[in-house]
């Protein structure tokens, strides 16, 4: 069964359609990307898939496995395995990243989560990521550079270990180095236990990651999908051909 | 690094009430007899009961102040002004009676805390209980002991500085206060003495309808440096109590002087407090003070810099719940040239509950190249709850430095998904978002005071989010 399956689905701001009629979904174990055009309704489907209250869906569904996700409140999703790679990561004055991320891995795994485990964890991360231990006693994102903001993303994405990891356009913003660290570090994640769906605009992060399953989005529908050879195609038409 | 964010406090550690047979106390309502009564208890020099009768005329006198928070529903007549749960002081931990220790034990408070401070002063109502201090500060010279002995045991002191920063006649708490004053700590640091570790005094009221009328008297003589901390819980109860303190604190030339509050006092405590310091050339006064609790609280901890290179900084954080009216802030007189203050209020006000910050910050003429930083923030965590801000700025001579920022806001609603989508829930979210807009006032205090700063504000919330 696929972990999450989207169908027809239609949503947006009060007054302001933006999906309509998205159908997309990622199986047990891929890697899956979502490519299109700056508005075309990417990063509204990665938020409303998170829970984020603002959007209204009019119709169609989102199953999370066999259930209903659209019944549960966005922390359940988050409890439930479901992890996302903000764009914009927020900042947090004041609050400790550590303790924030003991918390969260505390209300993820629940009793099951030993700190000896956290903190295995947190330090295989920090060294894969090239992060300074000092990193974590900072404010959550404050200050934070671009590049660091989505270093600590990934960073919360590993110590988590989600069962679906949604990365919208972590790729935007990043220098080459940036990006071929935080590319192997996604890939070196790939396991059967764990799915991606990526947002991007570009192929280059593609490259690096090698999509099992390639859709592109223009106007809050899919209008295309394939493999890896999509991507190669657009990086010559554009998503101008595809309209 | 502490991994202390799950908290699960019940309020029953907080909200408790243990029956006390008190040696000796006053009958209710003030009169010469009662404040006579306090002074004979204290086996007080004459001097000092002068001082406290002609309080006593001064208190009859003035109005009520018909500023900031409504005072209305105080009775004086009701009030019991003194009493005292045991016989003297005690300088040992096992001679503090038993029941005492296990009100203390419920509380959590000393006996882990102790290597960490340098001495615990603990009040247990209107006395000083338990008083300790470790042996090597006592032969540097550093007094610090009850205020209620201080008359007797050093009067030159006493007498050069009591009343010398706080008059009787400042305002009616303040002669109230010198009238029937008891308890209290009295601290001297001895010239060029660094006190590296915390002086602390843990006390709380614990009978109904007794008032807490300590008095702290501190002096920092030249280039000596102490940090003094007191924090203080309160169990709850059914009729009003008045909390009417005074601390005066002296820092004389090139100190260094610290003072840490955290009070959290029963939901029907009046807490009025008149504190204020003195800085002479280059000393540096510190108050950090955090206001939880009480049903009425007016404080404005106040340093005049009074030669040039004092420097004054103030930390204050106000929390107010259902019923509740936290009017607090901050004063700075500048005398001097090239003296600077920097003031940081943080207020939370949620069910109902008001907050105000109420500033003044004067540079007189003479204050050339002064510097004055001021900051406060305040968040309303629902519709109901309201804060205002009132501060005066008073500048006598161009060649000053303003800074000046407010803001009032709502929980950010994104940082809550953001936080969310990490797996807390709305409540832990909430509460994690106020702990980091509290963190430049909890990060100054002691590892113990914060994570029990942090519990307060858990139990605070409590109920509060679904």
């Amino acid at each position: 069964m696929p972990i999450l399956s989207i169908k027809n689905l239609h949503a947006g701001l009060p007054g302001k359609p933006i999906l309509n009629g998205v159908t997309l979904t990622v199986p047990a174990g891929k890697i899956v990307a979502l490519m299109g055009p700056n508005g075309s309704g990417k990063s509204t489907l990665a938020q409303l898939l998170m829970g984020q209250p603002d959007y209204r869906v009019t119709k169609g569904t989102v199953r999370w496995g066999s259930k209903d996700m659209l019944k549960l409140k966005n922390w359940e999703r988050a409890r439930a395995g479901l992890f996302l790679a903000f764009q914009y990561p927020y900042e947090v004055p004041g609050v400790n990243f550590y303790e924030f991320l003991l918390a969260a891995y505390q209300s993820v795994n629940g009793k099951q989560g030993s700190q000896a485990e956290f903190e295995r964890r947190l330090k295989r991360s920090l060294r894969e990521l090239r992060l300074d231990a000092k990193f974590l006693e900072r404010g959550l994102n404050e200050g934070f550079s671009g590049g660091e903001k989505k270093k600590a993303e990934i960073l919360q994405l590993r110590v988590l270990q989600p069962r679906l990891a949604i990365l919208d356009e972590t790729d935007s913003g990043l220098d080459i180095d940036a990006l071929r660290l935080i590319s192997r570090n996604v890939r070196s994640l790939r396991s059967p236990a764990i799915s991606f769906l990526v947002i991007t605009h570009y192929q280059r992060l593609l490259t690096y990651l090698k999509p099992d399953i390639v859709h592109v989005m223009v106007g809050g529908k899919i209008v295309a999908s394939g493999g890896s050879a999509l991507v190669k195609r657009l990086e010559k038409t554009g998503y101008e051909a595809l309209k | 690094m502490s991994a202390t964010t799950k908290l699960n406090i019940t309020t029953n550690r907080y909200r408790f009430h243990d029956p006390v047979n008190f040696v000796f106390q006053t009958p209710k309502g003030l009169n010469e007899q009662v404040v006579r009564a306090i002074a004979k208890q204290h086996d007080e020099p004459d001097w000092m009961l002068e001082q406290r009768l002609a309080a006593l005329r001064l208190f009859a006198a003035k109005k009520m102040p018909r500023w900031g928070a409504d005072l209305s529903q105080i009775n004086f007549d009701e009030i019991t002004y003194y009493a005292r749960p045991t016989e003297q002081a005690q300088d040992s931990w096992s001679k503090v009676p038993k029941k005492i220790k296990q009100t203390f034990e419920r509380l959590g408070v000393p006996q882990a805390e102790r290597k960490f401070l340098a001495g615990v002063g603990a009040q247990y109502e209107s006395e000083i209980i338990y008083h300790r201090l470790k042996e090597k500060w006592t032969k540097l010279g550093v007094v610090f002991c009850d205020m209620s002995d201080a008359p007797r045991r050093y009067p030159e002191l006493v007498k050069k500085y009591f009343g010398t920063v706080v008059p009787a006649g400042d305002n009616k708490f303040a002669a109230l206060n010198t009238a029937v004053w008891s308890g209290g700590s009295f601290i001297y640091v001895p010239k060029g003495v660094q006190v590296a570790l915390p002086l602390q005094a843990y006390f709380r009221i614990n009978a109904p309808s007794i008032g807490q009328f300590e008095r702290t008297l501190i002096i920092a003589d030249e280039g000596s440096s102490v940090h003094y901390l007191e924090g203080c819980t309160a169990p709850v109860y059914s009729r009003d109590s008045l909390h009417a303190a005074v601390v005066e604190l002296i820092a004389l030339r090139g100190s260094r002087v610290r003072y840490t509050t955290i009070q959290n006092w029963s939901q029907n405590v009046y807490n009025l407090v008149t504190k204020r310091a003195v800085a002479y050339r280059d000393a540096v006064v510190e108050w950090v003070d955090g206001n939880l609790g009480s049903k009425v609280t007016m404080k404005y901890p106040c340093v005049i810099l009074k030669e040039p290179g004092a420097v004054a900084d103030i930390l204050s954080i106000a929390f107010a719940g259902r019923g509740q009216h936290q009017d607090a802030g901050a004063k700075v007189i500048h005398q001097a040239p090239r003296t600077a203050s920097k003031i940081i209020s943080k207020s939370i006000a949620k069910d109902g509950g008001r907050t105000s910050y109420r500033g003044l910050v004067s540079v007189s003429a003479k204050a050339k190249h002064a510097r004055v930083k001021v900051r406060c923030d305040a968040l309303l965590l629902d519709g109901r709850s309201r804060s205002d801000t009132y501060p005066t700025m008073k500048i006598r001579n161009s060649q000053t430095a303003v800074e000046h920022e407010a803001s009032v806001s709502k929980i950010n609603e994104q940082q809550l998904f953001y936080l969310q989508s990490r797996g807390l829930s709305p409540a832990e979210a909430e509460r994690m978002i106020i702990a980091g807009f509290l963190e430049i006032f909890t990060k100054e205090l002691p590892l113990e005071y914060a994570v029990e700063l942090n519990r307060l504000i858990a139990l605070e919330m409590d109920g509060s989010v679904g």
